[in-house]
């Protein structure tokens, strides 16, 4: 395997460099301007600023150095495999690049006449239909920002639901212990209890558990299918009856959408809400920790006196009228707005431009080499693991997009944990799975390679993980102190936390020294 | 069949083979069949079916695009919460670069240092911008950043429910505003401004007050273009009963007015649009949102920050802090359930602000100055235009009372090439039909503003003003 060696700049921060800018000149005012306006008088205005912020400016050059060696201390899937669990890190296309980033699309305004933007709407609108499809789904709003941001448009309009049909003390969510931190989160946001079941060694939640939680209180459930242990939930249609059996709705997490493409839809399963994330199954980049675009779909399914489950969605939805496209804004059932504006517009051309490259065919082939390449992956180590590495939950049983491996016998047997081994692979060049995650699996180490990954990636990614667990038994000091071939070694995260040198700014740096400053309390 | 995205598709028998499958169907048999999707698949309209070639994909995109219309000459003379701004053309170059563009949230620290410390300069930067001590590494956007800060007020608050927003606030905003509330029983006011002036009649606040407040909000500018004088005095106000000040500014604004650390503002929110980001037809932009050094209100904060440390070895680096705020470790009593957010935008952000400097961003403010106020005196001269509506100190923004309708005057605008300003019929209870709010920014050449001036006078005298 090639050696990494990450590039380790010590690059000082922007706010450290000495102002020798602009690097950007604004011209003006114009002369003739400034001689009709006359004296810049805003000076005179009691909420003027006395001084300029302290930000220095760095010239052009200077610039784009700092942030090249900044990307060179980056890791991205441009740069290798990035096999994170539930995110689904594919390939990004450039040419999905090249349309979204178009300057054609970058200088529209918002509020733009609908008339004068009827190709972008038309994109648009193709795509609610083409997700739809995707979904099950009879109709679909493109207005949240995120994968969390369609997740509470989504209880919202569970809460909308009920109270539309006067239904009191529907007061609480069930969320299956395996589900992503959002989803509890969501609830609560939206004013929810959340009620949590457990989930049985098949994998599948465990349905005394459920049965017990299910009640008149219960408003709906929240649950992404495959589970975050890459599982299909077998009785997915039984609880469906039982919840819609006390009027409760079925929210879908599309997080781990990519693992039922072209086999299985949430509207087929019983699900009357779910999201998608454009940033995950459908290609968009994640840019670092976004943007990315959460659109929301629902069933067509009456609520009350003439109101259906469509009418609730949140933000405009594109519609057509004849041959027009238009936004319809929210309405008096609409849970209503969530963010100012339509969408994260850029995010869904990407991909749209991702969708058409593919096609219905295209998608169903990258779905199941995803969850070829899970079980392969998962058989090929555990077939050559010494024991040091386990797949718990419905081991017979295939994995969809994802897998988790569970690294607790390595430790108990040499007290390597997942995160030394999530170290290890990161001296390969191969970023880490998620850790620590789903919350129900110790020492859990979560991949998932999507269809990008070829099988020479895989192997490597076993080989390496094999080579670990000999590491671990023979020398396991050594994989402790890993890091070492990042441009950081092992981080510090009890300073960076402790009160005293808690430090979120410069600004915050720079006034402690100052001694204006002291601990946060 | 086989596809450049996906390498493995020319060998999927292969694997299987190794793998011990027979077949790919296989892989999916614990999906009970009533729970299958039962059609055919690859015939449901999703794209063209089967997947295209990037050159067909091409003629397609081409097509849709050639059937938008872009304002470049003049650009758009409307803001109301996204801005046309000169975007910088090293911006879009540094938001390209893929280990950015491709990276997911840097869970793994080690290996994305680089990413984390250009977060980190956002945060550092957006902090002497708005000289408050934390910044999170962003928000969706200013309207998200402000609902946010408002259910962030009612925990912090734990006693009132009351939130007072002002009269003339963005419209959108207060939207969005009601959404996120209207779960948790919140009580929402809004106080007024004075009509000559539009700056807010600070008895009525006070009166409204009085009872006790969770928070109360001002917009520097405010989204009807006024540069509020006198903060300070709102920000007492909600001190004095119990509420947080929270303050929302547009950030070129924000380097020529007091900060909203100077002007006692326990949260500041905004939006980082006009930072290099482009106008991107709604999203992606970047909600600014921040807070003073102090333990209560950083506890109860969203989002993700990072923090400055070091690493094993005694280097500099980088690492998430105050985690446990968030969704992933606190579920359901998380302070938000935010997790992506607009991180390459905070890098754009960051990325402009050091290109220009605090002395740039000023020099941005003030050429928005002089052409706003050309743009006013101008239309102050057609017949029948009251320009501006109010007798205040104004910056890019500003509201104009046309004698005929503005939803009429843009229509016709549209098609001399301008896209004129937001009317605000429907907004206010005070706006008449003529009303409209415009935005005269760095972008705007005299060229720009004489013909949008010229447009305007012959609409309204062929509507038939005055």
């Amino acid at each position: 395997m090639a050696e990494y060696r990450q590039a380790a700049w010590e690059e000082p921060l922007i706010l450290e460099y000495r102002a020798r800018g602009p690097g950007y000149v604004v011209s003006g005012p114009d002369e003739d301007i400034a001689r009709r306006v006359g004296e810049y008088r805003l000076p005179r205005s009691r909420a003027y600023r006395e001084s300029a912020p302290r930000i220095p400016a760095l010239s052009e050059p200077e610039l784009i150095r700092h942030y090249t060696r900044l990307s060179q201390m980056s890791y991205g899937v441009d740069s290798g495999p990035v096999p994170l669990g539930s995110c689904t890190m594919k390939y990004n296309p450039r040419i999905a690049l090249r349309y979204s980033y178009d300057q054609r699309v970058r200088a529209l305004h918002p509020l733009q006449d609908d008339e004068t933007v009827q190709g972008l709407l038309e994109v648009m609108h193709e795509l609610q239909e083409w997700l739809k499809n995707i979904l099950g789904m009879d109709a679909c709003s493109l207005h949240p920002a995120a994968g969390a941001h369609g997740e509470l448009a989504g209880v919202l309009m569970i809460r909308k639901y009920h109270e539309l049909r006067g239904s009191t003390g529907k007061d609480e969510i069930i969320v299956p212990d395996s589900a992503h931190g959002t989803n509890p989160a969501s609830a609560a946001m939206a004013g929810f209890r959340v009620i949590e079941v457990p989930t049985g060694s098949d994998g599948n939640i465990d349905w005394d558990s459920f049965k017990a939680a299910v009640g008149e209180r219960t408003a709906g459930l929240m649950i992404t299918n495959p589970s975050t242990l890459g599982l299909f939930e077998e009785r997915i249609l039984d609880i469906a009856r039982e919840i819609h059996g006390v009027d409760g709705l079925l929210y879908y997490d599309g997080a781990n959408l990519n693992g039922i493409l072209g086999h299985a839809r949430p509207g087929d399963m019983g699900f009357d809400i779910a999201h998608v994330n454009l940033h995950k199954t459908f290609s968009s980049p994640h840019g670092g920790g976004g943007p990315g675009a959460g659109p929301v779909c629902v069933r067509d399914r009456p609520v009350s006196g003439g109101a259906r489950l469509p009418d609730l969605l949140p933000g405009p939805v594109v519609v057509r009228e004849g041959r027009r496209y238009k936004l319809k804004w929210p309405g008096e059932k609409s849970v209503g707005l969530l963010r100012a504006f339509q969408a994260n517009t850029l995010v869904l051309v990407w991909a749209y431009v991702y969708m058409l490259s593919l096609g219905a065919r295209g998608l169903r082939l990258a779905g199941e080499v995803s969850v070829l390449n899970t079980n392969y992956f998962a058989r090929k180590l555990l077939s050559l693991s010494k024991g040091g590495y386990s797949m718990p939950y419905g081991e017979s049983r295939p994995r969809k997009h994802e897998v988790v491996i569970s690294c607790e016998r390595l430790r108990e047997e040499t007290g390597i944990t997942a995160e030394d081994v999530a170290k290890a692979l990161l001296d390969s060049g191969l970023h880490a799975p998620t850790i620590y995650f789903p919350l129900i699996v110790r020492e859990a180490l979560m991949f998932e390679f999507t269809e990008s990954e070829p099988k020479e990636v895989i192997d490597a990614y076993i080989e390496r993980l094999l080579e670990i667990e000999e590491t671990a038994r023979r020398d396991p000091e050594k994989l402790r102190k890993a890091p070492t071939r990042t441009s950081r070694s092992r981080i510090d995260t009890v300073t960076a936390n402790h009160p005293r040198t808690v430090t979120p700014t410069w600004r915050v740096e720079r006034l402690r020294k100052e001694g204006v400053l002291g601990p946060l309390r | 069949m086989y596809h450049p995205w996906i390498p493995n598709s020319s060998r999927i028998s292969e694997m299987l083979r190794e793998t011990g499958y027979s077949s790919i169907e296989e892989l999916y048999s614990d999906i009970p069949a009533g729970a299958r999707f039962k059609g055919d698949w690859d015939s449901l309209p999703i794209g063209a079916g089967r997947p295209l070639s990037e050159a067909e994909v091409a003629l397609v995109m081409e097509d849709k695009l050639s059937r938008v219309r872009v304002y470049r000459d003049p650009p758009p003379f409307m803001g109301g919460g996204a801005w046309p701004r000169l975007v910088p053309a090293v911006i879009e170059e540094v938001v390209r670069r893929g280990e950015f563009l491709t990276a997911y949230t840097p869970y793994q620290a080690e290996i994305n240092q680089g990413l984390m410390q250009a977060l980190f300069e956002y945060q550092s930067l957006m902090a002497e911008l708005l000289e408050m001590e934390v910044v999170n590494s962003s928000m969706y956007d200013w309207s998200t950043a402000l609902a946010e800060a408002m259910l962030m007020a009612l925990r912090v608050s734990r006693g009132s429910k009351r939130v007072l927003l002002p009269e003339t606030m963005n419209p959108l905003h207060r939207r969005v505003v009601e959404t996120y509330l209207s779960p948790h029983g919140a009580q929402i006011l809004e106080y007024p401004v004075d009509m000559e002036t539009g700056q807010p009649v600070m008895e009525a606040v006070e009166d409204l007050s009085r009872s006790g407040l969770a928070a109360l909000y001002a917009e520097q500018p405010s989204f009807t273009g006024v540069v509020v004088e006198d903060l300070e005095a709102l920000g007492e106000i909600a001190h004095r009963h119990g509420g947080l000040f929270v303050v929302g500014v547009e950030p070129i604004s924000a380097s020529v007015l007091k900060p909203p650390g100077r002007v006692g503002a326990d949260v500041a929110v905004g939006e980082g649009q006009p930072l290099g980001i482009g106008l991107n037809y709604g999203g992606p932009y970047l909600g600014i949102f921040a807070v003073r050094w102090d333990l209560r209100l950083v506890r109860q904060m969203p989002g993700r920050i990072i923090g400055l440390t070091r690493d094993s070895e005694g280097r500099r680096a980088y690492a998430m802090i105050l985690q446990t705020r968030e969704q992933h470790i606190r579920r359901e009593r998380a302070t938000s359930n935010i997790t992506t957010n607009e991180a390459l935008m905070a890098i754009a952000a960051a990325a402009y602000m050091a290109l220009l400097g605090g002395e740039g961003l000023r020099r941005v403010a003030e050429v928005s100055w002089y052409n706003s106020h050309y743009a006013a005196k101008r239309l102050s001269e057609v017949p029948g235009v009251r320009s501006p509506l109010f007798a205040s100190e104004f910056i890019s923004d500003f509201t104009v009372r046309l004698p005929v309708g503005a939803r009429r005057v843009r229509e016709m605008l549209r098609d001399r090439g301008v896209l004129f300003g937001i009317p605000l019929e429907d907004s206010f209870k005070w706006s008449t039909r003529g009303d409209v709010l415009l935005a005269v920014t760095e972008a705007h050449s005299k060229r720009h503003i004489d013909y949008m001036v010229e447009q305007v006078s012959e609409v309204i005298g062929e509507v038939g003003g005055v």
